[in-house]
């Protein structure tokens, strides 16, 4: 524990400026997978642990679409449509087998889906880590704000996670679309007797979410090395977040995204040994204040 | 009546004897001839799934190549060596329940632990209590051989040993750091028994040799953490003259593409003793130039002949390059082939008698000797030194050996601190 030099820190705005970024950055890219898990779990109900694994899918795809254009965007696209269209599928033939199962039985058929998941893609890409490459475009030395240093690829993810998670909750607060997958999550029956066809719901908000995860490995993968299994431990954080911000919630996805990058962020330098503690004890924190989440509706 | 022949032995005792010879050169003897070719099976245990699938991979090669050679010059007396391999997962039970199936259900004579170092100290135990030949191949972790305390004597180390890449980076290390003025340092390694012990000693050995070096602070990220971004930041506030890691495999690549974005070898010299490694030098797209590595496995170190052709059989076989794992696990298994034609025998014991104190003729040691030393059963003389990247191959072009002599005087002061000795 180093509280000095947090204190130094906080009262020196290029530390602020440099850990703040990096605490943006850890928590946007997060985001964009918690916001899918919490959205499924909102309406569907299911506990999707397998969406890690549709990171993970993401990244590889992503990478595969590089190598084949050369194009970072092309890659980025081909990630999040690649995971939207196979959520799709996995949707139709796996999770929607296990709606309104207990969530034991639901966890059974996630983790399965992630050993095979993981399986495959060292079949297809072969067990050895993969390094995506910095695209050229991003190959510039990095802006320096008051003594805080900020990469330009940093500061991309940044404004476009940002553009992600405004157009996401125009989507559900403002939209026809938006508003059928609200009361979705919190009575199908009334949207059924509505005439509504709720699985047609249910299998897109599962696409939109493969979709998001798809983009965060797309986004993610000049800057991670790919491996089988990536996908394992932003599932927990995804969760934690999830915990935080409130089950279903888009908007605490956001604030509980960015608080576990800030956490992170300012905590390696006061408790260099005990940043990945610090998660779980903002997630106690918030469950013993507020046992829903902090955007949770109704009790725990 | 029943015609006797003259010394007693009856026609149908002959014949039924003529039988008996037939249906045994038939079936008996073939079924004899079958136990003597009866391979000798080696069971590995080493990590083929997630991100250290790599480590397994390279392992299981390594092994194979000494092993395809030894059958196909006949084996022991007729008898072929069998390679099973099956995957822990990097998990120490796991590891420890494999090491166990393949002595009672598989059958397996020899062991070769081709694990992490979290796993070595399980199957050492197993060892110890099973008396089986084990090799560790991969553990780096100077205690498990180090400390009497945890001694078998049928287990020997055929890797590395964190306490030789120590002195060997600290004295490296230092040299430059007077010569460039590097007096602020900072860490930055795994958060498991290899990072830290490797971090502590790297610094110990950097002090001694450099009196005016300083570690201004320590940063520690998970085994297989993706993002370094909280790590890097801090190094930058920091504004160390030159970082130490000890990262390796996927974890060094994400390190070092992350490190490039913002700008950090401009900015400090990084010692990175695990990069010279063609799984990580071939993985990086954008190598950054004059990144501080340790010999890891390079086929133009040592610059021999005999080690640029070893390399390239390796790469026309598995059609990839040898890594570290590679020449350990070879190393390993070629000190057991040697011990089984000396001995003649599976003997655990006798062939353990057989390897202790041993040498064997490989292009990756120094002088193309490997020495499995006597009393502590540990590797030495493997060829060790320290230089810079460039971004082509070869990568590192210029590495410099450090002394056996020197690293084997301080490894004997440092095992007298830890009253090993």
């Amino acid at each position: 524990m180093d509280l000095s030099a947090l204190a130094s820190c906080l009262i020196t705005p290029s530390c602020v400026i440099t850990q703040t970024t990096s605490g943006l950055i850890i928590g946007l890219l997060l985001f964009l997978v918690a916001a899918g898990v919490s959205l499924i779990f909102g309406v569907l109900k299911v506990v999707n642990f397998a969406h890690g694994a549709f990171y993970m899918l993401g990244a590889y795809f992503a990478y595969t679409a590089y190598q084949l254009s050369g194009n970072y965007l092309i890659a980025v696209l081909a990630g999040g449509i690649g995971v939207a269209l196979f959520g799709l599928v996995f949707e139709r033939l796996l999770i929607s087998r296990v709606y309104g199962s207990p969530v034991l039985m639901q966890l059974l058929v996630c983790y399965g889906a992630i050993l095979i998941l993981d399986d495959l893609v060292k079949i297809i890409w072969g067990a050895d880590f993969l390094s995506f490459g910095m695209p050229s475009a991003f190959q510039q030395l990095p802006f320096v704000f008051a003594g805080g240093v900020v990469p330009v690829f940093y500061l991309f993810l940044i404004v476009v996670a940002l553009a992600i998670a405004g157009l996401l909750g125009l989507l559900i607060s403002k939209t026809r679309y938006g508003k059928i997958v609200r009361a979705a999550a919190v009575n199908p029956s009334m949207v059924s007797a509505l005439g509504i066809n709720t699985g047609v719901v249910y299998a897109s908000v599962f696409v939109l979410g493969g979709f998001l995860a798809g983009l965060a490995g797309g986004l993610a993968a000049p800057v991670r090395s790919l491996t089988a299994g990536m996908g394992t431990s932003i599932i927990i954080e995804s969760f934690i977040v999830t915990v935080i911000g409130g089950m279903g919630s888009v908007a605490g996805a956001l604030v509980g995204s960015i608080l576990i990058g800030l956490v992170r962020s300012f905590g390696t330098i006061g408790f260099p040994l005990f940043t990945e503690g610090l998660m779980f004890v903002l997630m106690a924190v918030v469950l013993v204040l507020k046992p829903s989440g902090l955007f949770g509706k109704g009790g725990a | 009546m029943t015609k006797r022949a003259p010394n007693g032995v009856g026609r149908r005792s002959v014949l039924k004897g003529t039988a008996a010879v037939a249906a045994a050169s038939t079936i008996g003897f073939p079924f004899v001839s079958k136990a003597q070719n009866k391979p000798i099976k080696v069971g590995m245990v080493t990590v083929l799934s997630g991100r250290v699938a790599i480590l397994g991979s390279a392992s299981q090669k390594g092994a194979q190549i000494e092993i395809d050679a030894f059958n196909a010059a006949g084996g022991l007396g007729g008898r072929p060596i069998e390679l099973i391999v099956r995957d822990s997962k990097a998990k120490p039970e796991e590891a420890a329940r494999i090491a166990r199936e393949f002595i009672n259900s598989e059958g397996c004579e020899i062991l070769l632990d081709a694990d992490t170092s979290a796993a070595a100290f399980a199957i050492q135990e197993i060892a110890r209590e099973t008396g089986i030949l084990t090799i560790h191949t991969n553990s780096e972790t100077s205690s498990l051989t180090a400390d009497p305390k945890l001694h078998v004597p049928t287990a020997f180390r055929s890797a590395r040993q964190g306490i030789h890449d120590a002195i060997a980076g600290g004295s490296y290390a230092a040299e430059v750091s007077k010569a460039k003025k590097l007096n602020r340092w900072m860490g930055c390694s795994p958060d498991y028994a290899y990072g830290r012990d490797s971090n502590k000693l790297f610094f110990e050995y950097l002090k001694r040799f450099h009196k005016d070096a300083e570690v201004i602070g320590e940063s520690w990220p998970k085994l297989f953490q993706p993002d370094y971004t909280e790590q890097l930041t801090k190094i930058l506030q920091s504004k160390p003259q030159a970082v130490y890691s000890c990262l390796w495999g996927g974890d060094l690549t994400a390190f070092i593409d992350q490190s490039s974005i913002y700008n950090l070898f401009a900015q400090t010299e990084v010692f990175a003793i695990n990069i010279a490694d063609y799984a990580v030098l071939t993985a990086i797209k954008n190598l950054p130039k004059g990144i501080h590595s340790g010999s890891r496995y390079l086929s133009t170190f040592p610059p021999t002949k005999e080690n640029a052709d070893w390399s390239a059989g390796y790469r026309k076989k598995f059609n990839e390059y040898p890594l570290n794992w590679s020449w350990e696990n070879s190393a390993g298994t070629k000190f057991v082939l040697d011990a089984l034609k000396k001995t003649n025998s599976t003997d655990s014991k006798k062939l353990a008698e057989a390897i202790s104190g041993a040498s064997i003729s490989v292009p990756y040691g120094v002088d193309g000797k490997l020495t499995m030393r006597a009393g502590d059963n540990t590797l030495i003389n493997y060829s060790t030194g320290w230089g810079q990247t460039i971004q082509k191959d070869p990568f590192v072009p210029d590495v410099k050996s450090v002394d056996w002599k020197m690293i084997l005087d301080l490894e004997t002061e440092w095992k007298k601190t830890m009253k090993y000795i």
